[in-house]
């Protein structure tokens, strides 16, 4: 008995020691951290995968990301602004009426299989674009539907010679050279489009610093170095991965043990850790978006004006902003960001004010209050990290004039399809701007020919619609930001929301990493990234 | 044992079958139209109507499932709405990936549980029985979320022993052949890779090990401690036997289809239950695939990743069946 038992813990012992063998071997070869391979990839860790690498097919930003580095548009945006600079168009003129946009194109810039970039490829995309459909090529619709449907703006495209290229417009409209510097609207090598067909979203061949090497789905994607890119001396890395690791702790965690370089995501309960640690820095994406409360403003008593105002000046925004968002986000006083032309800096925020938010109810005709549901949002988005919470701090100082709030949440495809079909009393939500234009947020969001897709709350105001109309046709940028400016003093009236928060969503790389300058449209160039 | 075989492999089909029927009715049945999903937040109304055509939503029901039903006899599984790709060739790297992690987790599971299980019965009510039991019990109710990043804060960011995610080393990729990276790096004679591809098996697989170890383990416990009151163990321990013997030959023999049936479970549940795991641990498997489509209401992609899955599992418990008469010749399937 004593002597099995011995043979039993020998074993015992011997498969813990080859256990542990197999640790220890591997511990000799371990990896990236200490053998510090020269210095010229940079691992771009993420939350999720691409749908596509062609940046036309998807409205998803996973998949910019990674396409801008691999295409480009003919204008494109600042460094961290939505103002306009020449791309593959090196300059461009407007015609007077606003309808003629001449571009001359870059020369000498050829497509990552060798053909040439040149007027032809651009009027090719333009082509293919406009002959799809809202299923094909979804961000299209930015100019105004496609070449069957009424709305689209674009008469024609075509190519005066080789290095300019005109576009002819049937009316005017004010955003379109914000439009055109949108990644998804990077213009594709033809002959590889031609012979990719379907599969071009598998295979993409631009003219960006980078060029595509492989795609392991829900794993990485890898570009290399684009050795003919006409930008002398860019781009200075050699390679770029984007890595998926979903859990935004897993990716911390990884990148603290050296496997990736750069991680968006950071959780702001997170940004302490990496600042106590001195191998790490924190970077913060200026913010383009908002997170906001909005009223079905068709159900009762959210039609009442005077309830939707009591409410605005129930919710406390800083203490929302310091507990859930770590002092990463600025309050929402309109249904845009700052950053975006056109912003009502006068317009005075509701104030946070229970006595005045009772006076209206009562004025309202709601002297007890009233009982209503609460939607919070099932997915965590860099304005809303934390929806349910949120709407609890909410619930608690609805409490206190009076109103019951029950919150409510369903998973987010039913969720979006509810707040579509107008079945919630309110419901949280945000937006992250598209092209960097206020038409982008407050027609989108807001106007009423928008009602049925992203104008969820019902809101109707014939007011507003004419100067968003105006707005629209409207080529005088400075004229354009004064009635962007009285839309907001109405919008602000009606209070058809309560604007919550703009975030500014961090990163986090490592401390030898520089020139990476996030944008706010949430994809960029990585042609200046290097290592120190 | 042939013709036993033979009929169980036909008595899949009918069960098959009715996984097809009941996979299409639950997720017709719930809310939210995928068009919607597809397009997304920014979608316009007609941009939705022509989505929904196009995508044959706007059938009634039996007819979607009859074309379903048609291209799957013909092994076609469809195209994913999401990424508009051939489901059987997108799925199958994500099958292996996930196949990998579950064969490396049982194997764990089994050595350690079943061996933790046996001395608890062989030495019952010792200190080594209370210890392993209550790990076990910890064991189960473990929260992976938890222990997969304890594992990386520990084993990677302070030992420095493994990495913290992934399959692979991004930097140097394996050249897929069979997706079983294992395998793929032998194949490619790249014996340093295969030790890199090792050590990123390591904690996903002792993470998703822990609640199939800690089952096993008290089953076979249970199993091996009523198997050891028997009176043939009594004579075989009678007439001289040494104990290491009697515990490992012949208690172990006739406790272990029990013990079989529940790793035969536990392999069928990993397959498709490793969303957490793959989740922590960044591991591009089928959990993850089939967690974004439902997401994104890619019903292509979610019937026929549920129905794969529920066919392996089918297999998995087919194949344990057989096994039963490996192990214990008294069971005979012949009429």
């Amino acid at each position: 008995m004593t002597k099995t038992l011995k043979w039993l813990l020998i074993s015992i012992l011997a498969v813990s020691m080859f256990l542990v063998g197999c640790g220890s071997k591997t511990n000799g070869t371990a990896g990236s951290k200490k053998t510090a391979p020269k210095k010229d990839t940079l691992v771009f860790a993420r939350g999720g995968d691409s749908t596509s690498l062609d940046p036309i097919t998807t409205t998803e930003g996973e998949t910019f990301k990674v396409t801008q580095n691999i295409f480009e548009t003919l204008l494109t945006y600042g460094k961290q602004d939505t103002t306009i600079h020449p791309g593959l168009a090196k300059s461009w003129t407007v015609s007077p009426d606003g309808l003629t946009y001449t571009f001359k194109l870059q020369q000498g810039v050829k497509f990552q299989d060798g053909t040439d970039f040149n007027a032809d490829a651009v009027v090719f995309n333009f082509d293919r674009w406009m002959n799809g459909d809202s299923d094909k090529f979804p961000y299209y619709t930015m100019f105004g539907g496609y070449k069957k449907d009424a709305g689209h703006v674009i008469k024609e495209v075509k190519a005066v010679d080789a290095n300019t290229v005109q576009f002819v417009l049937k009316r005017s409209q004010a955003p379109f050279l914000k439009n055109l510097a949108m990644s998804p609207f990077g213009i594709a090598s033809p002959t590889a489009v031609q012979k990719w067909g379907d599969k071009f979203r598998e295979h993409p061949v631009g003219t960006g610093p980078f060029k595509f090497v492989e795609w392991k789905q829900n794993d990485h994607i890898t570009l290399e170095k684009n050795p003919d890119y006409w930008q002398k001396g860019l781009p200075k890395l050699n390679k770029v991965i984007f890595r998926v690791i979903p859990d935004n702790t897993a990716r911390l965690n990884a990148l603290a043990n050296g496997e990736v370089d750069l991680m968006d995501g950071l959780n702001n309960s997170d940004e302490a850790t990496v600042k106590s640690n001195s191998n790490l820095q924190v970077i913060e994406r200026p913010s383009m978006n908002v997170g906001y409360l909005a009223f079905t403003v068709t159900r009762k008593p959210f039609d009442n004006k005077l309830v939707r105002q009591a409410l605005n000046m129930a919710v406390d925004k800083k203490s929302i902003i310091q507990s859930f968002y770590g002092g990463q986000a600025i309050p929402a006083k309109n249904p845009m960001p700052p950053s975006i032309e056109g912003y009502n800096d006068a317009v005075q925020e509701y104030p946070y004010d229970l006595d005045k938010a009772k006076q209206l109810l009562v004025q309202a005709g709601y002297p007890k209050g009233f009982t209503m549901d609460l939607w919070a949002m099932p997915v965590a988005r860099p304005y809303m990290p934390e929806a349910q919470k949120v709407a609890e701090v909410i619930q608690e100082s609805f409490s206190k004039i009076g109103v019951k709030a029950n919150i409510k949440t369903v998973d987010w495809a039913t969720y979006l399809d509810k707040a579509a079909k107008g079945q919630f009393d309110a419901f949280m939500l945000g937006w992250t701007g598209d092209n960097g234009d206020a038409d982008n947020f407050l027609y989108t969001l807001l106007d009423k020919d928008s009602i049925g897709s992203n104008n969820y709350s019902y809101y109707s105001n014939d007011q507003l619609h004419n100067i968003l109309i105006q707005a629209q046709t409207e080529s005088d940028q400075t004229k354009r930001n004064d009635l962007y400016k009285q839309a907001q003093v109405i919008i602000h009236d009606d209070a058809p929301w309560i604007p919550l928060v703009h975030s500014t969503p961090l990163l986090a790389a490592t401390k030898d990493l520089t020139g990476y300058v996030p944008h706010p449209t949430g994809s960029e160039v990585l042609s200046n990234v290097e290592f120190k | 044992m042939l013709t036993y075989s033979v009929r169980r492999v036909l008595s899949l089909i009918p069960v098959l079958f009715g996984m097809t029927i009941v996979v299409f009715s639950i997720i017709h049945a719930i809310p939210g139209n995928p068009a919607q999903i597809i397009l997304g937040q920014r979608a316009t109304k007609e941009a939705i109507a022509t989505l929904t055509k196009q995508l044959g939503l706007d059938k009634p029901w039996y007819i979607q499932y009859f074309h379903y039903l048609n291209s799957l006899l013909h092994g076609d599984l469809g195209t994913s709405l999401r990424t508009r790709g051939p489901i059987n060739q997108e799925i199958w790297p994500y099958l292996a990936a996930t196949a990998e992690l579950a064969v490396a987790a049982m194997l764990i599971a089994v050595i350690i549980g079943v061996n933790a299980g046996i001395i608890s019965a062989w030495f019952s009510k010792s200190w080594f029985d209370y210890i392993a039991m209550v790990l076990a019990l910890i064991g189960v109710s473990m929260p992976i979320f938890w222990l997969g990043l304890m594992e990386q804060w520990g084993f990677s960011i302070h030992l420095g022993w493994f990495p913290t995610t992934g399959r692979e080393d991004v930097r140097d990729p394996v050249s897929a052949i069979t997706n079983f990276y294992l395998i793929d790096t032998l194949l490619n004679g790249r014996y340093d890779q295969f030790i890199v591809v090792l050590k990123h098996l390591v904690l996903p697989s002792c993470a998703l090990a822990t609640i199939p170890m800690a089952i096993i383990a008290r089953m076979t416990r249970a199993t091996m401690i009523e198997v050891m009151k028997s009176d043939f163990i009594r004579t075989a321990r009678a007439k001289g036997l040494r104990m290491f013997w009697v515990v490992y030959k012949h208690s172990l023999k006739n406790a272990v289809i029990p013990v079989l049936t529940v790793i035969g479970l536990q392999t069928g549940l990993l397959l498709g239950g490793a969303i957490l795991t793959e989740t922590i641990f960044g591991w591009p498997g089928i959990g993850r695939y089939l967690y974004d489509a439902i997401g994104y209401r890619d019903y292509p992609v979610i019937q026929s990743g549920i129905l794969l899955i529920a066919a392996i599992f089918v297999l998995i418990n087919f194949i344990v069946d057989l096994l039963y008469v490996i192990v214990d010749p008294r069971i005979k399937y012949s009429k």
